[in-house]
């Protein structure tokens, strides 16, 4: 758990000599002249909740896809899981890592988008089907198999031979956590998974999100759900304008912000 | 919701079903109107009618030798060229669609090497007239006597510049020029989220492209491609300019020797319509089938349509 102590330091993860899942070290990153990521320092420890939140534009999104390398980052280090994303360290030197290598390193993140952004020429099966058989080498007996058992944990079982355009959005972003799932990852990245969202079916994806939480997967997830953030999160941040305004506990950073920024910005949200 | 309104359900309404209270609906009465009267559509058809029959009047008024049409339709030298206009389309636009996803890819590339090259190809292949393109290859032999790839292959380029190898050199090369065009927009067309999820689950960008960016890019690839195969079906009669008996060569042939142009350019004419028809039903099926997942529902075959518009033509009967 993190300690309370609500700073802009890293914070240290779940008892002090494990190494945590994610670790980031003013990660800075620029899209041509816009500067979007000005150095972030960020720990996440296994089976760790970490909620970003914050206005849109301060670099929430931006610094979850340099996670899984989505987005190369322009300076500071990022590791997963103690490996460097992206690059190859040979004495101070950096070698940037093949496509395949990052490929490789994908395997082990899941992520899950604020559009779906499912595989529309596929059955829901077929897109929980595609990374174990394409990637994994699994056969196609098997991975059916254990595409058929996410989609029953997310509640889909009688989904299966539905394509995604015959699916309402909460259905569909299940089948894309299912999707995530079947790669077997150790750490979950959602990238404002509700935010596309009917109100009404909010409710089914957090509740399936919960269910992981529960069963120990390391997650990071961008969200504006607050209820969300202060129940199942173990840790929250607040970011604005590229960097971590304040980080803490949630119930500690909601209802009893320190930085003026937090404060104006949850009074608005809460 | 459903204790609720039970509750409030009347005994005895006129639900659809009495041992179901939670389900009541208030009885209604369709609409009966008389339909309004289109008077201009029949003015329309009647006059449509006319011009045809006025048309079809003109032409059996005409010299025209119907037993010969009907009589040289499956003539053995006939069927020869139809047989070679279909090979001559199949093999150039074969040739096209390689071409066409190797220089798209190109273009798409990274490496400014590849995309200027394949710029260049698309700039002149589809800025010359394919006509001079074929005489080109035809007359390869003005310039080249001999074809040489070192060890590989030596031969005179007369006896490797067939009218056959020229008409699928023409065709093809120009035809790989418009389809490049045609995929890389097809492969533009599919959202950026979708390389992102796949890269996401691990795929390398060869795998990407392969599984998730063609298949779907194939939907917007195929309705433009079926275009150009039925114009390459027709564009293909300019090979007899390099010697090759396709359709128009063979029954213009047979028109001057028998002094019956006219009826063997019909004759041609027929054998194209069935051509393009053949294959636009195949296109219709192709669209189909990787239309799976982008509709709700698929597009009704055309038999399903004709049942379709059975049932609609009966008028509703008005009390």
């Amino acid at each position: 758990m993190s300690t309370p102590t609500s700073t802009a330091e890293p914070q240290p993860g779940a008892g002090a000599g494990v190494e945590p899942m994610v670790r980031a070290e003013n990660v800075h990153k620029s899209f041509g002249a816009a500067h979007i990521l000005k150095g972030i320092d960020l720990e996440v420890a296994p089976r760790e909740v970490c909620c970003l939140i914050g206005p849109s534009g301060s670099g929430k999104s931006t610094f979850l896809r340099c996670i899984n390398h989505l987005e190369q980052i322009n300076a500071g280090r990022l590791w997963v899981d103690g490996d460097l994303v992206g690059y190859r360290q040979r004495g101070d030197r950096l070698y940037e890592l093949r496509d395949r290598e990052v490929a490789a390193k994908r395997r082990d993140i899941g992520m899950v988008f604020q559009r779906f952004n499912l595989f529309p020429h596929m059955t829901a099966i077929e897109n929980v089907m595609e990374g174990p058989v394409q990637v994994k080498r699994e056969t196609k007996a098997v991975a059916r198999e254990r595409a058929a058992a996410l989609l029953e944990r997310v509640g889909l079982a009688d989904k299966a031979a539905s394509y995604p355009s015959q699916l309402s959005g909460g259905q569909q972003q299940r089948v894309a956590i299912a999707r995530a799932l079947a790669m077997e990852p150790k750490l979950m990245l959602f990238d404002e998974p509700t935010s596309a969202l009917d109100p009404e079916l909010v409710g089914d994806v957090l509740d399936v999100m919960r269910g992981l939480a529960e069963d120990g997967m390391t997650m990071i997830v961008v969200t504006h759900e607050m209820g969300f953030a202060r129940e199942v999160g173990d840790a929250l941040v607040f970011m604005d304008d590229g960097v971590v305004v304040e980080s803490g506990r949630p119930r500690e950073v909601l209802s009893n912000p320190r930085h003026e920024r937090t404060q104006s910005f949850l009074s608005k949200v809460l | 919701m459903s204790g609720t309104s039970a509750g409030r359900a009347p005994k005895g309404a006129a639900g659809p079903s009495a041992g179901d209270p939670a389900v009541a609906t208030s009885p209604y009465e369709a609409i009966r109107a008389i339909p309004v009267r289109h008077y201009g559509r029949w003015v329309a058809a009647v006059v449509v009618v006319a011009l045809l029959g006025w048309l079809a009047y003109g032409f059996s008024q005409g010299k025209i030798l119907w037993s010969t049409v009907g009589g040289k339709l499956f003539d053995h030298t006939v069927l020869t060229g139809v047989w070679h206009t279909v090979l001559i389309s199949v093999c150039a636009m074969a040739m096209g669609l390689v071409l066409g996803v190797l220089f798209a890819v190109m273009r798409l590339s990274k490496n400014p090497v590849t995309g200027g090259v394949s710029w260049l190809y698309i700039w002149f292949f589809r800025g010359t007239p394919v006509y001079v393109q074929l005489l080109m290859w035809f007359n390869l032999s003005l310039i080249f006597h001999t074809i040489n790839l070192g060890p590989i292959y030596k031969n005179d380029t007369v006896a490797v510049m067939t009218p056959f190898v020229a008409a699928l050199l023409g065709l093809g090369l120009n035809e790989g020029a418009y389809m490049a065009e045609i995929v890389r927009a097809g492969i533009q067309s599919v959202d950026e989220g979708q390389t992102e999820a796949s890269h996401a689950l691990g795929m390398t960008s060869a795998r990407t492209m392969r599984r998730i960016v063609l298949p779907q890019a194939m939907r917007v690839i195929i309705p433009p491609t079926g275009n150009e195969f039925i114009n390459m079906l027709k564009t293909s009669s300019l090979v007899s300019v390099v010697q090759y008996s396709e359709l128009l060569r063979a029954t213009s042939d047979i028109g001057v020797s028998s002094n019956a142009i006219m009826e063997m350019y019909f004759v041609a004419s027929i054998w194209y319509l069935v051509l393009t028809s053949v294959f636009s039903v195949g296109q219709f099926y192709l669209e189909r089938r990787y239309a799976r997942g982008s509709l709700r529902s698929l597009p009704l075959t055309p038999w399903q349509k004709v049942r379709a518009n059975l049932t609609t033509l009966r008028r509703p009967k008005v009390a």
